[in-house]
Parts: C-alpha cells; sequence; structure tokens
C-alpha cells in the first residue's frame, strides 16, 4: 500500500533531523576540505550522546490548497532512541526506538515495527550507516553531493535505486557552520516539506 | 483333590476367564484426560474443555533458535512455505510482510464495516468536517504520513480506528523480516492445524509434518542451499523423522501448544509404562528369584498378583468404560503389596501351621491397604480414581487367590529355600540397635519442628504442578506465548450464546460496557471477536448510517468549505464508500487468509450447540498487571448472567485446586481413620494399635520433613503416597506385633526375612516410578519408596527389645557347637 512508503519517507527525516540535532549541538572547526567536512560531519555524528533541538515544518500537499505547518521538539539519546513530540497544531509524539515506530495521540499509542516494510530497509540501513559514519554504507543507497565549507554546507542524498528508496525523490540538508537550518524532502508525485531547525532554547 | 479343592480352583480359572474377555474387549487411552481433573462447575468444566478441545487448542507454536537472525528468518519463511502448502494446517503465520500487509488491505478494504465510528452522526456535516479536520491535524507531522497517504480514500479516518481497534494484543517483535522472541534469539511462527487439539493421532500427524519439512530446511542450510528450494524439492513424507540431534552451528526447532503437549505427554505415557513397568517387573521378579532361587515358586509366587492384575484392569473396564495407560502401566506398582503375600506364604508357612496365624495378619494388612486406595476412589481426577478401584480389586483378588488357590496348587514337596539365616542375621543386628519411645517422640517433634518452619510452602497452590506437561515444557510454552503476543487469559469476560451472531452480539454488548472501563482506566484494553468480525447487525446498522451518493456529495461539499482541501480530491472516497455500502456486511469467511481469521478462531467457537466467545482483559499501565475484577464484575452486572460472565482464571484454577486439595486432605484422613478403627477392631487394645500406628507415623513424618527440606512442594499426589505408606507399612507393623503378641520368638526369623523381602520388592516398584518423567507419579514414587522402607525400620526399632533377643535353645545349641 502507498501508505507504507509514506512511513518510510518519514522515518527518513526522523532519522535525518536526528542527525541535524547532532551537528547543532557539536562546534566543528571551519575551514575543513569538501570531503573532510563531511567526514568530520559523520564523526560527530556517532560521537553524540543526547541532543535537543526545535522545529519548524511545512508540508506541501497536491491535495491542499495551502501548506500543512507542524512546530516542536526533537530529542535524540544514543543510540538508538530518536523523539519527535509535535506541539502544534495538536499533540503527538512519535518515537523511533531500537527499530520500532511508536506514535502517541493523546491516549492512543500505535507501535510499528520498521521490519514490517522491507522496501524502508536499504534507506533506514543508509541513515544509520550515515549515523554511525560509515560512508561507504551510505553511499551503496545514495548519491552523495558534498557543497561548500562548514560555515554553509549542503548535502544532498539522491537515491540510486528509486524504486526502492520508498517515494522519496531527493533530500537535501543545508548547515550552517555547526547548525542544521533545514531539511528539504521531495517525494516522486511532487509534494514536498520543508523542515526548518534551530538549538533548543 | 478334594471336592473344595476343585471348587476354588474352579471358580479362580472361571473369573480369569471372564476377566480375560472383559480385558481384551476393553477400550484403551493415553491421552491427558486421566490428568485433567473433573471441574466441578460449568465454568470450569468450560476451561478445561476449552484447553483441551477449543480452537485454541488447535495451535502449534514453533520457535527456531541457532544460528544468527537472517539464517533463522530464511528457515522461517522455507518453513512456513513449506507447512502452507499442506491441508493439515489452516493457517500458518510467521510475520513475514506480505501477511501484515494482507491484514492491513483488509482493515482498509472493509473499514466501514469495522470502524466503531461509523455512525450517522459521523456522515452528518458537522461530523464529516470534524473527522476530516481531526485528521488534516494528524497529517500536519511525521505521524500523520499515514493519515495523509489514504487522505483521498478515506479523510474520515476509519482505517486508523480499525488498526487502533484490532491493535488490543501485543504484537510480536520482528527481527529480519520475520517474528522473533523478544531477546531476537528465536524465530516465532504460528500454525493451526485443521484437526482439533484432542484428536491426539491428527496432531502427531502435523507435530510430524513440523518435524520432517523442518528437517530438511535445517540440513539444507547446515549445506549452504536454498532452504525453499530444499523444502519443496523433495516430496513431503511424514514418516521421515528428525535428523539426529542439532549439532551446536545448526538451527534447532522448538515446538509447544496444546496439541504438541498431549502428542508429548501420550509418547511419555506409552513410554514410560512399557519402560518402567518391564523395569519394575524385572527387578520384582529378580528379587524373587534371588530368595526362592526356583523358577516354579517364583511362578507360584507371581500367581496372585498375575490374577489380581487381570482382575483390577476388568473392573476398571467395566466401570470406566475405558482404560488409561497409566492404570495398565503402574496399577501393578500399587499392587505389588500383592508379591509379599505368597512370600508371607512360602517363607513364613515353612514346617507350621500358617492358616491360624499367618491369615488374620495378611488380612488385616490386606484390608488397612484397601482402606488407604478406598481414598483414591472419589478422586477428581478419573486416572487415580481407576488407580484405586484397580488397586482394591488387584489386592482383594491377590489375597483371595493366596488364601483359597495358591496353597492347593503347591506341590506337596516344593523345594523353598529357607530363610531363616537372613532373619536371623537381621535378628542379631536388631538386637544390638533400638530406638526407645522418647528418641521417636524427640524425632517426630524435630520433623514436626522442620514442617512448622516449611509450613507456608509446603503446599504448592499451582494445578500445573499435576499436569503431566513437564515444567521445562510449559516454561517454553510461557515464553513462545509472550513472544508471539498471545492473549493474556488471567482475566476475561466470557459470553455464551445459542448462535454465532447472538455470541457476537453479546460480546458487543459487553464491549460498550468495556469501553466506559477502559475510559475509566479500571482496565487498559480488551480483545473481542466483534472487534475483528461484527455481528451483522452491527455491521448493517454501519453500512446503513452511509446517506446516498448525492446526499453525502452535498453534505461532503458543505463540511470542507474553507478547509482548503483542492477540488476534486475526494472523488476516491466517495467511489469506496458507497461501493462498501452496496458490498454488505463481511463473514467468517471473508476473513479467510489473514491473521484475524485465527484471532477469531481464537475468541469464538461453537461446542456442544452452544456459541462462545472470549474477551480476554487486559490490565491498565502501571496498575502492576492487576485487574480489578470485582468492578468489572460490578460494571457488567447489567448484561444477563446467562449469556455474559467475569472470569479469573488465576482465581478459578487456584480455587480449583484447593478444592481438590481440600478433598484428598479429607478423604486421606477418613482413610487413616478407618484404617484405625479396623486395628483398633481387630486388635483391641490401645497399646497393640499405638504400636501399630507409631512407626507408621513416624515414617510418613519423616519423609514429608525431608522433602520440605529438599524444597519440593507437596502436591495431593504426595498425600496420597502418604496414605499408601500407612496401608502398605501396616503390614509389617502388624507383623511385629503378631510376633510381640505370641510370645514366640521360633518363627521372627522367618518372619523378619520374609518382611525384608517384601519390602524390597515394593521399595523397588515406587523407586523406578520416582524417575518417572510424569509429575503425578514421581510424586507417589518419591513419597512411597522412602516411606515404606522407613516404615518397616521404625516398625523394627520400635518392638519390644525381648522379641530380638536370642531364643534360649539357640544359645544352647550355640554352645554346644
Amino acid at each position: 500500500m502507498r501508505y507504507a512508503q509514506r512511513w518510510g519517507a518519514g522515518v527518513c527525516i526522523l532519522l535525518l533531523l536526528r542527525a541535524g540535532a547532532a551537528l547543532a549541538a557539536d562546534p566543528a572547526p571551519p575551514g575543513a576540505s569538501t570531503h573532510a567536512g563531511l567526514d568530520r560531519v559523520m564523526a560527530l555524528l556517532s560521537q553524540q550522546q543526547h541532543a535537543e533541538a526545535d522545529f519548524d515544518e511545512r508540508q506541501y500537499l497536491a491535495v491542499l490548497t495551502h501548506p500543512l505547518v507542524s512546530s516542536g521538539l526533537l530529542i535524540y539519546d544514543a543510540p538508538a532512541h530518536l523523539e519527535q513530540r509535535t506541539l502544534h497544531p495538536r499533540r503527538q509524539t512519535m518515537v523511533l526506538d531500537h527499530g520500532t515506530l511508536t506514535v502517541k495521540v493523546g491516549r492512543h499509542r500505535r507501535s510499528v515495527p520498521l521490519a514490517d516494510y522491507p522496501q524502508l530497509a536499504p534507506l533506514i540501513d543508509s541513515i544509520r550507516a550515515t549515523l554511525a559514519g560509515d560512508r561507504a554504507a551510505l553511499e551503496q543507497y545514495f548519491t552523495l553531493q558534498f557543497h561548500g565549507g562548514l560555515d554553509a554546507w549542503q548535502l544532498r542524498l539522491e537515491p540510486r535505486e528509486p524504486q526502492r528508496a520508498a517515494t522519496i525523490s531527493d533530500i537535501q540538508i543545508d548547515g550552517k557552520r555547526s547548525q542544521i537550518t533545514e531539511v528539504r524532502v521531495r517525494q516522486r508525485d511532487g509534494d514536498h516539506s520543508v523542515l526548518l531547525i534551530r538549538p533548543h532554547r | 483333590m478334594s471336592r473344595r479343592c476343585v471348587l476354588a480352583i474352579g471358580i479362580w480359572l472361571l473369573g480369569l476367564a471372564i476377566a480375560g474377555v472383559i480385558v481384551a474387549r476393553a477400550h484403551y487411552s493415553a491421552d491427558l484426560s486421566a490428568f485433567l481433573p473433573r471441574a466441578p462447575s460449568p465454568m470450569q468444566q468450560l476451561l478445561v474443555q476449552q484447553i483441551s478441545d477449543g480452537p485454541a487448542s488447535r495451535l502449534i507454536l514453533i520457535g527456531i533458535d541457532g544460528l544468527d537472525a537472517a539464517a533463522r528468518a530464511r528457515a522461517s519463511h522455507a518453513l512456513a512455505a513449506a507447512l502452507g502448502a499442506h491441508s493439515e494446517f489452516l493457517v500458518v503465520a510467521n510475520g513475514e510482510a506480505d501477511a501484515n500487509a494482507r491484514d492491513r488491505q483488509f482493515a482498509f478494504a472493509h473499514r466501514y464495516q469495522l470502524s466503531a465510528a461509523v455512525t450517522p452522526a459521523r456522515f452528518s456535516v458537522e461530523g464529516l468536517r470534524a473527522a476530516i479536520t481531526t485528521t488534516m491535524d494528524l497529517m500536519a507531522s511525521p505521524a500523520g504520513l499515514l493519515a495523509q497517504s489514504l487522505f483521498r480514500t478515506d479523510p474520515t479516518g476509519e482505517t486508523l480506528q480499525v488498526i487502533d481497534q484490532l491493535g488490543g494484543g501485543a504484537r510480536p517483535r520482528s527481527l529480519a523480516g520475520v517474528w522473533s522472541s523478544r531477546d531476537g534469539q528465536r524465530a516465532l511462527l504460528l500454525a493451526q492445524t485443521r484437526a482439533n487439539g484432542a484428536d491426539t493421532d491428527a496432531q502427531q500427524r502435523a507435530v510430524q509434518l513440523i518435524r520432517s519439512a523442518f528437517a530438511r530446511i535445517a540440513s539444507a542450510t547446515a549445506n549452504g542451499a536454498d532452504p525453499v528450494t530444499a523444502s519443496s524439492a523433495v516430496a513431503p513424507s511424514p514418516t521421515v523423522p528428525p535428523t539426529g540431534a542439532p549439532s551446536a552451528g545448526a538451527l534447532t526447532l522448538r515446538l509447544s501448544g496444546p496439541g504438541v503437549f498431549s502428542v508429548q505427554a501420550r509418547s511419555t505415557i506409552e513410554h514410560e509404562a512399557l519402560r518402567l513397568s518391564l523395569l519394575s517387573t524385572a527387578l520384582i521378579v529378580a528379587l524373587l528369584l534371588i530368595v526362592y532361587r526356583s523358577v516354579p515358586v517364583l511362578l507360584f509366587g507371581l500367581l496372585p498378583v498375575a490374577s489380581g492384575a487381570l482382575a483390577g484392569v476388568a473392573a476398571v473396564a467395566l466401570n470406566f468404560g475405558v482404560v488409561y495407560g497409566i492404570t495398565l502401566g503402574f496399577g501393578i506398582t500399587l499392587i505389588g503389596e500383592s508379591v509379599d503375600y505368597p512370600i508371607y506364604l512360602f517363607v513364613q508357612s515353612r514346617g507350621r501351621e500358617y492358616r491360624g496365624v499367618l491369615w488374620p495378619t495378611i488380612g488385616l494388612g490386606a484390608l488397612t491397604s484397601i482402606c488407604g486406595f478406598a481414598s483414591l476412589l472419589p478422586s477428581a481426577f478419573p486416572g487415580l480414581a481407576q488407580l484405586g478401584l484397580y488397586s482394591i480389586t488387584g489386592l482383594v483378588i491377590a489375597a483371595a487367590v493366596t488364601r483359597w488357590v495358591l496353597p492347593r496348587l503347591l506341590p506337596a514337596r516344593l523345594a523353598i529355600i529357607d530363610l531363616a539365616p537372613l532373619g536371623s542375621a537381621a535378628r542379631r543386628l536388631l538386637s544390638h540397635l533400638h530406638l526407645p519411645m522418647a528418641g521417636a517422640l524427640a524425632l517426630a517433634l524435630l520433623c514436626a519442628l522442620v514442617l512448622y518452619q516449611h509450613r507456608h510452602r509446603l503446599w504448592t497452590h499451582d494445578l500445573a504442578a499435576l499436569s503431566p506437561v513437564p515444567a521445562a515444557s510449559l516454561r517454553l510454552d510461557a515464553q513462545m506465548r509472550a513472544g508471539l503476543g498471545a492473549p493474556d487469559v488471567s482475566n476475561l469476560v466470557m459470553v455464551s450464546a445459542g448462535s454465532e451472531q447472538a455470541a457476537l452480539h453479546w460480546a458487543e454488548a459487553a464491549g460498550r460496557t468495556l469501553d466506559t472501563l477502559v475510559g475509566g482506566h479500571v482496565i487498559g484494553s480488551y480483545d473481542s471477536p466483534a472487534h475483528y468480525l461484527p455481528s451483522r447487525a452491527t455491521q448493517a446498522a454501519r453500512l446503513g448510517s452511509i446517506p446516498d451518493p448525492m446526499q453525502l456529495r452535498a453534505r461532503l461539499a458543505a463540511a470542507t468549505t474553507g478547509l482548503g482541501v483542492t477540488p476534486g480530491a475526494f472523488e476516491p472516497f466517495l467511489q469506496q464508500v458507497i461501493a462498501a455500502r452496496r458490498a454488505g456486511p463481511i463473514t467468517r469467511a471473508s476473513l479467510q487468509g489473514t491473521s484475524m481469521a485465527l484471532a477469531v478462531d481464537a475468541l469464538l467457537w461453537q461446542q456442544d450447540g452452544q456459541w462462545r466467545a472470549l474477551l480476554p482483559l487486559h490490565a491498565p499501565a502501571g496498575a502492576g498487571g492487576d485487574i480489578d475484577v470485582a468492578r468489572v464484575r460490578a460494571a457488567l452486572a447489567a448484561l444477563p448472567g446467562a449469556h455474559v460472565a467475569v472470569l479469573n482464571v488465576k482465581q478459578q484454577t487456584d480455587a480449583l485446586y484447593a478444592g481438590y486439595l481440600a478433598a484428598a486432605l479429607r478423604l486421606s484422613l477418613l482413610g487413616f481413620a478407618a484404617i484405625v478403627l479396623l486395628l483398633a477392631i481387630a486388635l483391641r487394645r490401645v497399646r497393640r494399635v499405638v504400636r501399630v500406628i507409631t512407626p507408621l507415623l513416624l515414617a510418613v513424618l519423616v519423609v514429608t520433613a525431608v522433602l520440605a527440606l529438599a524444597g519440593v512442594a507437596l502436591t495431593i499426589l504426595h498425600l496420597i503416597g502418604m496414605l499408601l505408606t500407612v496401608a502398605v507399612g501396616s503390614n509389617y507393623a502388624l507383623f511385629f506385633d503378631r510376633s510381640a503378641a505370641e510370645r514366640d520368638a521360633s518363627g521372627l526369623p522367618r518372619t523378619l526375612a520374609s518382611l525384608m523381602v517384601a519390602n524390597a520388592s515394593t521399595v523397588l516398584g515406587f523407586t523406578v516410578l520416582a524417575f518417572s518423567s510424569v509429575p503425578v507419579l514421581s510424586a507417589l514414587g518419591m513419597t512411597v519408596a522412602p516411606g515404606t522402607l522407613l516404615a518397616l525400620l521404625f516398625a523394627a526399632l520400635l518392638a519390644p527389645r525381648s522379641l530380638f533377643a536370642p531364643p534360649a535353645g539357640a544359645l544352647a545349641r550355640t554352645a554346644a557347637a
């Protein structure tokens, strides 16, 4: 079913956000070269123990004439706990913990084992590879493009095998110095989302 | 040969012939029902039946251990494919994504029949607007991606509603794409057999199919071949046994479930009945051969017990209609005492007129044993009741054959070895040993102290202790069940009705009350067959609340004004909701192929013309797993008790067991009282009764104290074992009493020798039982074997000292030599 692939997009974003949270919390020395910059980013990711960041998200969907807006808090605890707490427009929490995705809305709680979605496995593996600093594994699934220096950088991920990569067309992560500022995900059907991140106040 | 002699032998032979015919035509059974208690209340009856042949009895839990997660997942996949091709299995589920996708597809396709939120109000302008707004709020975060993808077809969120409704139970963990145990070390599968769990032959075929399919997959895995092609390449043959013991680096198979248990139990009972009874017979025969040193004497000695066994089986067949394997296998051990009768006859009768003294003693001994065994007769366990009847009949017949037939069959000059030297040796030993009454009292007090200290842990309160299923198997079953997220059935609502629809109706009525209890945090959640298969009336009401297409279109337009929905976005929704209305209600058959079919079968079934539905209750979070059953009961009190009842299974089984234990205690005390009364009538002196009873009580106390110290929790069977100790041990005590009363020690060496031989045969028989893996039998063995040994020892040690002093004549002879 199509929504299974949507979950995939969600998980990808979530995992990348985790990377973002990690980046936002750890300053890196300026002036590194392109590849060294990517390697440095990855090294930082695997060292992170705990991070928190605020987010604002806009989703542009074909079924709606205006974007869906949401905001809240991202929390990461090493090694495998990632939480997205949406505070507006409706309180809900989405937790990725050891391969199980749990969604809490009010008193309702729904858990989904990611293994139920085998088409997501390469994506999730690749994101985990990113967080572990394993660039080779990441490049197995995505074409990587890293632009700029640590002052203002951009990482673009494009699936090598689009049919295995859920509905994602490409993912673009912008960073400014040691901070992730923006994650853009484009779906193949034209729907897209923009996520703005800033350090938690 | 005198006429009386001919008459006795004639009656005996005729009796043997009749018993032989009955035994040959009797029905035999080796299934679990011998150990399933007759349940006193209808509700408990239902539980026992549900265990033995309800739909849940058709589930086989399969675990695959060893190697790594990927190898286990491949084997799981191959096994599911191999078993799915067999008609013996209705469903084989292993959590593969395909199956989950099928379930989700089913929930999506039938959302308007299944969703409890579908009411007329849902399709009003306000209802539609509220539902769509809620969905859009959900969509605004990653958690809402599901809602996003379904927005065009299901803007009111019914699919999510259905998934929430169905997600009551815990889900198994998934690893490498298949179900796995919580610790990730075992792949799990669930198979449902076509045959019910009580059909042990069919269950055995199913178990063999699984084992042989797995053996092929495991060997293919070990050889590096693809397990899927391996499992389909070879024509499945149910007779292929699993290949030998798995090596360390191989996959291993674990099976559990009611059907597997009955297959295991049957083979254990058959195997052990044969092996252990052969072993104990061989041991006793060897003992008797050593003692008699004559094959003819041995054969004559076995005549009473053989006659008794035949008569015992015939009596059981006549009374119960069916004879259990354990009765055949172990009854003979219980009447092992009757091997003693000819021993007393052969050994003690040598050179003296036995009838006057020997028979009353043997007769009294047999009567006390019968008092003991009689307490088995009213047992709630049919297996034990059979053993009681078998033993009583067997002892009576064996005693009668020893008394009236055997002496007449014995040739005039039978070469019987004189055991007097053995007895004399024993007497010499005993003349140096003595346990004064004060010592006995001290020992009794010590044991009583031990028992008092262990009083809280003395008795097991768990019915499972009596189950013939080994504790390790029960642990494995609990583990696999927890891993599979099988419903916890410690608290449940049971619905009974005359038809499937009525049962679903009452399940829904109970469900409405339970929903309010979920809201009030009295319970966390509950499962219901109506979640998967709503009653026809409920489905019709839901579909009936969908307005006609024109109306719906108009209301939808009004409801979405100003929400910013792209025009035409809801066309798929309009088409699907109208199609659902036309499709009508789903039935049990619609569920085929989904895991919901398994759930419905486990929770809804027909039995004896009654339909039953089970609604397992789950404890609220933070309550430590406890449910306030009284509040649930009060809330459901408004519904008719004939249809809806609340059941706390643990309470019920505890009550059941407590009832059995209390009844067994009562019966044992009655049996003991009967023995004391019998002795009082026969011996007519308080002193003599005390002398007979004291060693028996002391033996029972010591055995119980040692068992308590060893950490063995006592069951009903230990209690029965104590009573048997008293019954069998009374024979020994009576002989010492008789010897003491006679004031004639000349026969004592032979009495001592015969008691030692008789005791050795009893101890041998029950020691073999103690090693049985059937808990019921090992409990009997471990109580009676040491108990009877101690009973003889204490009886000898407590006998008057004068008894063992060498007779004057013997001294004189020794001096002369």
